[in-house]
């Protein structure tokens, strides 16, 4: 190996050893011992922009210095290619629309001509990793593959618009295996479905410590009253997120806390529902002087960190969601979190333990108060979600899944499997 | 039980394993009472193991309220407080195979179906997923020729390796005991004490964490009170 890239490797190790502690890197090393060497090729749509390209530009380096022969490739394609995959990102998750066929032929034509440019590397692979549906037709082309192909889905597929999923599954039902992030995002299908959820990386802009200047910059670059205590909301303008209904757990909160809330938001430029909810919002804001609503740009990870930090309590109050990763994000700045009782929030918000889980706008306002009357527990509070992001939710711990799957798909079905002993 | 293997022999060192685990969904779920059942009749074995003791290396928090995903998932999703305790107070360790555990889990169900009238059809606010589990056990290099040597290396044992001796041991061994207390015992009388001690400790009611530390202190007492 290139001696500069042996060299960058090794202190992409010691960065994360800081964090997350020797043991847990050598865990790793001792995993990966029997995956030395192996061919692995992630396949996915984009290089940047997005958890799946996020979470691979740490993956792939991690694999590559423990020994694992790592790649990841891009598949691209036409407008009409990316069309008719965002049709498919909708209707997985619900939306009643179909594809045209033209679109339809599109993708196939797509995969297949990446089949050809990537071919020798697929086929000689010892594990290829599909990411999300762009690429999953990529596997018919492949006839001679000699490792094992997984299929990683990263969108929940549990009520797909039927004849989509039909379509679709014809493509990934051959893998050997699949991945979702949650059970309850599974589809029934003829192989293995190993459930791996999502994870947060601790030395991304998004999470990575921040200078204490930093996040006080943030109070004077958004005008927020230095004298009150801060609420937190980072999420898309979407219904499914309930903005409004953080609105009104504030207005009742801070009847007789003073308080001051910050909701944090994406553009929605694109995205016509988004530009209805964020003005539904402001109008119920009505001005006040202590709501602050934000729109910022998609790459605003250290201002986003910066305010995360900076506040109090972070609220999710999602009343539906997929996995919810900002929820990891808030804890692992050691902010108890108010969250909704829906998907992967609960798997996160141990209610009583690490924040609490909420129904109603009056349920979140509650729980609010009680932390900001209560701080020996909302600090007590915060401690505990560090820590349990630190165990469970950092791309250490995906890491290790992965590899987990990997030796285990090696070894057929066991239960137990006993590796180098 | 041929598949079952003695523990840990004392002429050889203690060597030191840890295991990773990888949850896999066995596709079948219940939004009901009388779907668990059904469920709980159907699903492979591993199913049953992982989750009263698979839990343990998910993630999740230390302090359950509900020593086990059944009982849990009983009383979150299904509001029946009864019934979870009653689930709860099943001890996997009384039972000699996962089969007759299994028998008890639903004989339990079974029970609270007859009681109510409700029960049978009251909608879960969440389904339950059955889910095993496989686990990939590995060696981790450590190796203690004595007992003493362990002493100090056992506050950082990993999980993984608490599971693997304390958990996963009295599921392969033929004493069904800790791999700990099954190597002492191989010295003959001079740990006998240590051994006891370590039998006696439940690890259904304690985190793999607080398993480490209980484990750690049992060892600590004993090198501090024969030195």
């Amino acid at each position: 190996m290139d001696p500069l890239l042996t060299e960058a490797l090794k202190n992409f190790i010691e960065e994360y050893t800081a964090v997350t502690g020797r043991g847990i890197i050598q865990h790793l090393e001792q995993l990966a011992a029997p995956l030395k060497g192996a061919k692995v090729v992630h396949i996915n749509s984009t290089r940047e922009g997005g958890g799946v390209a996020e979470i691979l530009q740490k993956l792939i380096p991690f694999k590559q210095a423990l020994g694992i022969d790592a790649r990841w490739e891009v598949i691209t394609g036409s407008a009409p290619f990316y069309q008719c995959t965002k049709g498919f990102h909708n209707a997985l998750q619900g939306m009643r629309v179909g594809i045209p066929d033209g679109l339809l032929r599109e993708y196939e034509a797509t995969n297949a001509r990446s089949a050809e440019e990537l071919r020798t590397l697929l086929e000689e692979a010892d594990f290829v990793f599909i990411h999300d549906p762009q690429p999953a037709a990529l596997l018919a082309h492949c006839p001679n593959r000699k490792g094992k192909w997984i299929w990683r889905c990263h969108i929940d597929v549990s009520h797909p618009y039927r004849s989509v999923w039909r379509y679709l599954e014809k493509w990934v039902a051959p893998y050997d295996a699949s991945i979702f992030s949650l059970p309850e995002f599974t589809q029934t299908l003829p192989h293995p479905q190993y459930i791996i959820p999502p994870s947060i990386d601790p030395l991304s802009e998004k999470n990575r410590d921040l200078p204490e200047a930093e996040v006080e910059s943030a109070w004077r670059q958004f005008n927020l009253d230095p004298e009150l205590p801060m609420i937190l909301q980072v999420s898309r303008y979407d219904r499914f997120k309930d903005p409004l209904g953080v609105v009104e757990a504030f207005n009742l909160a801070s009847k007789r806390t003073p308080l001051q809330l910050v909701l944090a938001g994406g553009g929605a430029s694109d995205d016509p529902e988004g530009e209805a909810v964020l003005s539904e919002v402001r109008q119920a804001v009505h001005g006040n002087p202590h709501i602050h609503v934000l729109l910022l740009p998609a790459n605003a990870h250290r201002t986003i960190n910066a305010l995360q930090r900076a506040a109090d309590i972070v609220l999710q109050k999602s009343i539906r969601e997929g996995f919810g990763l900002t929820v990891a994000e808030a804890m692992w700045k050691g902010k108890p979190v108010v969250g909704g009782d829906t998907g992967g929030i609960r798997l996160q918000v141990i209610d009583h333990f690490t924040g609490f889980l909420v129904r109603t706008p009056e349920g979140a306002a509650l729980r609010v108060r009680y932390l900001l009357h209560r701080r020996d527990i909302l600090n007590e509070m915060g401690e505990r979600a560090r820590r349990f992001v630190w165990e469970n939710y950092l791309v250490t711990r995906h890491l290790r899944e992965y590899l987990t799957l990997m030796v285990g798909l090696l070894h057929g079905s066991e239960d137990r499997i006993e590796v180098g002993l | 039980m041929s598949d079952l293997k003695p523990a840990e022999d004392p002429a050889q060192p203690f060597a030191v394993r840890d295991c990773a685990l990888i949850t896999i969904a066995t596709g079948i779920q219940a939004q009901n009472l009388k779907e668990f059942r059904e469920g709980l009749q159907k699903v492979p074995q591993g199913s049953i193991y992982h989750h009263f003791w698979g839990r343990l290396l998910r993630a999740q928090f230390d302090e359950p309220e509900f020593n086990n995903d059944f009982a849990s998932w009983v009383f979150r999703g299904l509001h029946d407080r009864e019934l979870a305790e009653r689930l709860s107070m099943i001890i996997p360790n009384d039972f000699e195979a996962l089969e007759e555990l299994r028998h008890e889990v639903v004989e339990v169900v079974e029970q609270r179906l007859d009681e109510s009238e409700l029960a049978p059809w009251s909608m879960a606010g969440q389904p339950f997923f059955f889910l095993h589990a496989q686990t990939v056990v590995f060696d981790s290099g450590l190796r203690f020729a004595h007992p003493a040597d362990m002493v100090s290396y056992l506050p950082s044992l990993s999980t993984g390796s608490i599971f693997y001796h304390f958990i996963d041991a009295r599921r392969r061994t033929e004493g069904r005991r800790d791999d700990f207390s099954g190597w002492l015992k191989g010295f003959g009388e001079k740990y006998s004490d240590l051994s006891d001690r370590l039998c006696q400790v439940d690890p259904y009611f304690s985190s793999l964490k607080e398993i480490r530390k209980m484990v750690t202190e049992i060892f600590q007492l004993h090198f501090e009170e024969r030195p």
